[in-house]
């Protein structure tokens, strides 16, 4: 196959470099005149950012305006190399705000007592920060990386990649200044208003558009079993997204909505949104690198196609029920908690499916986690992947949900998903991926690599077990009888008791933090003094 | 049809995984607005009164649901320690639903009339002032941050237009006309009568106790109504909901 047959795609010539530069004046405009007609003082900030955005997309364009078109002959991995640095740099926001409000919640002297930065409006920064900025980051630049090199060509409609990357990030910028303004919808795991939820809606349509125009212009006769995952991701992600944001806002110059949907009905919306961001944005997609990096990284094939075909379908399917195991016991009708519990332990099957798939996948190469702390960090994230996936299923088993509900246990099992799965998979991949984007063989240090799988395994491990012992036990002390009949403890006693547990979680997540850090540290030292590579559609580095 | 034929056509991959994932979420969902009982029968719920909405909305802002729950489970414990579990119908006029997921705090589905204004006040400033163990944060700036009723009438009329219980419209065109008379008189004590007619049972004092109308003073109403409102003594569990 030889590079350069699709250079001529989507390069907008001058009069379509006219059309964005006048598209992008008049998005500034309408911004600023939002912003001028603005009702409360949060709305007019954002509005102003937004055409600020604009005008810098502006002038990018000007500036470029009659140069000749760049080469795009190879794969287009400049965006990706922006997601990758983009990842590393959220990763370690995230994880920062997650210290903090650990240590708010140890000692509440941390909360300031300034609206911007209590924690009611510091926890969505950083549930947002590790899940969309950091989680979708990684994401969009992986699933960028991997749909050029399985499908053997480049990115589809030209610029448009850019546009995800950029409006992906002017959408966290919105969130996270929104958080801490006290713009919020009030639903878990999607808080933003509706008018971020708008421009999300627009850039996620944006990158459906490059992924799956990617894969409509194919080199390779089959769609490689990675880009499954991936597409299911974007597809059900806008789904879940348009449908749990529906909300009517109380003027359009203002931030304020009213979801459209109210109590029970409202509260199932939200769970199946919310349990699936965790099926589809945290797994679905993030199985996707599992299925690419894993095998690239171990030299093996992947285990078992067909079993990636059974767990691929399982998955999705049946992930889509789970929702209502986060309302057992709620006044959610009985049916729809037992559909929802029964198809949650069903879900164990496919998820152990994919974990064995992935695991296995080393057969024949398990010497290499003595020698290379990239491959160990992924297994380490695919165990804790099937110790997470048994341990949802258990918990939602009404009768183990009944102590496990409303309590740190449900901390401590999120966690160890996202820190052990999420977290170490989507780093892996980075330290995989960062050198071969900037040409260099390796990364600068793998001896750093193996002090932050140790640092971040260690920190999980701590934060993990500090939550069990105080979910278990608060749960306990809820539902604790003295001799007289009478509940043992009052519901602060129960509070006092957690301090120990909070610092030692709070310890673990410093743990886990400063493996981060040193991951910083590793891929600066990877890139600096190093040139970005283009590497020619269709062929591989001999490295990769 | 062999599996191959997904592998080899984006478009086909594409439809079977939209059609894949949306079952669950439509046989769990849409019954919910249609099953009769889904919603229980009770007497005493109504809408918010603009100065509890304009709470509820602090509320929502300030994120208390990320630590505290508004669902009380029917266990034991929870009944002797919050009261009554919590009914569907009590939480049908709740845009959006506050049910929370996690108690670092303790549940308020049912706190309304439980402590004093004054508790609230000194606990919203300083949770430690009255709790020595808390570990909430302080909310001093609430009481500095003055609540204009003007426009007010305007959440009236987009909570109108939202889906509920299957039926808009839970304000009529005299709540909305009177939405600001209603926060004023609710918030001060004076000229009750429109509000008491319009929202039973609603109290109306000077919640925040500094002759001001602020967010305090919504606040502490909203936190106040939480779970006063449905009569028990009509009420008869539905066994086969």
């Amino acid at each position: 196959m030889g590079a350069g047959t699709l250079t001529q795609k989507g390069q907008p010539s001058g009069g379509g470099a006219m059309v964005m530069m006048a598209l992008w004046g008049l998005l500034a405009l309408f911004a600023i005149t939002m912003g001028a007609k603005a009702v409360d003082t949060p709305f007019a900030i954002h509005m102003f950012i937004f055409a600020l955005a604009a005008i810098l997309a502006l002038i990018f364009k000007a500036r470029g305006f009659g140069k000749p078109a760049p080469d795009t002959s190879g794969y287009m991995d400049g965006v990706v190399r922006y997601g990758a640095i983009a990842t590393v740099f959220w990763g370690v926001v995230g994880l920062l705000v997650g210290v903090v409000i650990a240590l708010q919640l140890a000692y509440p002297a941390w909360n300031p007592d300034l609206e911007w930065f209590n924690f009611g409006r510091l926890r969505p920064l950083h549930t947002s920060a590790v899940i969309f900025a950091f989680g979708g980051n990684a994401l969009i630049a992986t699933s960028f990386y991997v749909v050029q090199r399985t499908n053997r060509t480049r990115l589809a409609l030209g610029n448009l990649a850019w546009f995800v990357f950029w409006g992906y990030q002017l959408f966290i910028v919105l969130a996270a200044t929104g958080y801490l303004l006290g713009v919020t919808e009030g639903r878990e795991y999607a808080e933003p208003e509706w008018y971020v939820d708008l421009w999300l809606t627009v850039v996620w349509v944006a990158y459906f558009l490059v992924f799956f125009g990617t894969l409509l212009q194919r080199k390779e006769s089959h769609i490689y079993v990675a880009n499954w995952f991936y597409l299911a991701f974007i597809v059900t992600i806008a789904m879940l997204h348009i449908v749990n944001n529906l909300s009517i806002p109380v003027s359009v110059f203002g931030s304020k909505s009213y979801s459209l949907f109210s109590g029970v009905q409202d509260a199932l919306t939200q769970w199946w949104y919310g349990h699936n961001a965790v099926g589809f944005f945290l797994t679905a997609g993030f199985l996707g690198m599992m299925y690419y990096f894993i095998p690239k990284r171990a030299n093996r094939p992947i285990y078992s196609y067909r079993l990636s075909i059974v767990h691929f379908w399982s998955l999705i399917f049946l992930y889509i029920w789970a929702g209502p195991h986060h309302l057992h016991y709620t006044a959610l009708p009985d049916w729809a908690q037992t559909l929802g519990m029964v198809f949650s332990i069903m879900l164990w099957m496919p998820s152990w499916g994919g974990m064995i798939n992935g695991l296995m996948t080393l057969s024949g190469a398990w010497d290499k986690l003595r020698t290379d702390p990239v491959l160990r960090m992924m297994v380490i994230s695919v165990a804790f992947y099937g110790m997470s996936t048994f341990e949802g299923p258990m918990m939602s088993i009404k009768a183990v949900n009944s102590l496990s509900h409303y309590t740190d246990w449900t901390i401590g099992h999120v966690h160890s998903g996202a820190l052990g799965w999420v977290g170490m998979i989507s780093m892996a991949c980075m330290y995989h991926l960062i050198p071969r984007l900037w040409g260099r063989k390796e990364v600068y240090s793998l001896r750093l690599v193996s002090w932050h799988v140790w640092l971040a395994t260690l920190g999980i491990v701590v934060y993990a077990a500090a939550m069990w012992v105080a979910g278990i036990m608060q749960g306990l002390m809820w539902r604790e009888y003295d001799a007289n009949g009478f509940l043992a403890y009052s519901f602060v006693e129960t509070v006092e008791a957690m301090h120990p547990y909070y610092v030692i979680r709070a310890f673990g997540g410093a743990l886990f933090l400063v493996g981060g850090l040193i991951m910083v540290y590793n891929l600066y030292r990877t890139i600096k003094g190093a040139q970005p590579v283009s590497q020619p559609v269709g062929m591989v580095s001999a490295a990769a | 049809m062999k599996h191959e034929a997904l592998e080899k056509n984006a478009t086909l991959l594409l439809i079977f995984s939209l059609l894949v994932v949306t079952i669950g979420g439509l046989v769990q969902i849409v019954p919910l607005f249609f099953i009769q009982n889904t919603i229980e029968k009770v007497d005493g719920m109504r809408p918010y009164s603009p100065l509890e909405l304009a709470g509820r909305n602090v509320y929502v802002r300030e994120g208390c649901y990320v630590c505290h729950s508004q669902m009380i489970r029917p266990f034991r414990d929870e009944v002797e320690r919050y009261g009554h579990y919590s009914l569907a119908a009590e939480s049908q006029f709740d845009h959006p639903f506050q049910w929370g997921s996690k108690r670092t705090g303790p549940d308020l589905a049912r706190v309304g009339g439980k402590y004093s204004d004054e508790w609230h006040r000194q606990h919203l400033v300083n949770p430690r002032d009255v709790v020595p163990e808390s570990i909430m944060p302080g909310y001093p700036f609430l009481a500095e941050k003055p609540l204009d009723p003007k426009g007010f009438g305007a959440n009236l009329v987009a909570m109108n237009l939202t889906v509920n219980n299957g039926k808009g419209g839970m304000y009529s065109q005299e709540d909305i006309d009177n939405a600001e008379a209603d926060m004023v008189a609710q918030a001060t004590g004076q000229n009750t009568e429109g509000l008491l007619k319009r929202y039973p049972k609603a109290v109306a004092r000077d919640f925040g106790g500094d002759g001001k109308l602020d967010e305090m003073d919504a606040l502490i109403a909203y936190l106040q109504v939480l779970g006063t409102l449905v009569d028990f003594s009509t009420f008869k569990a539905d066994m086969s909901r």
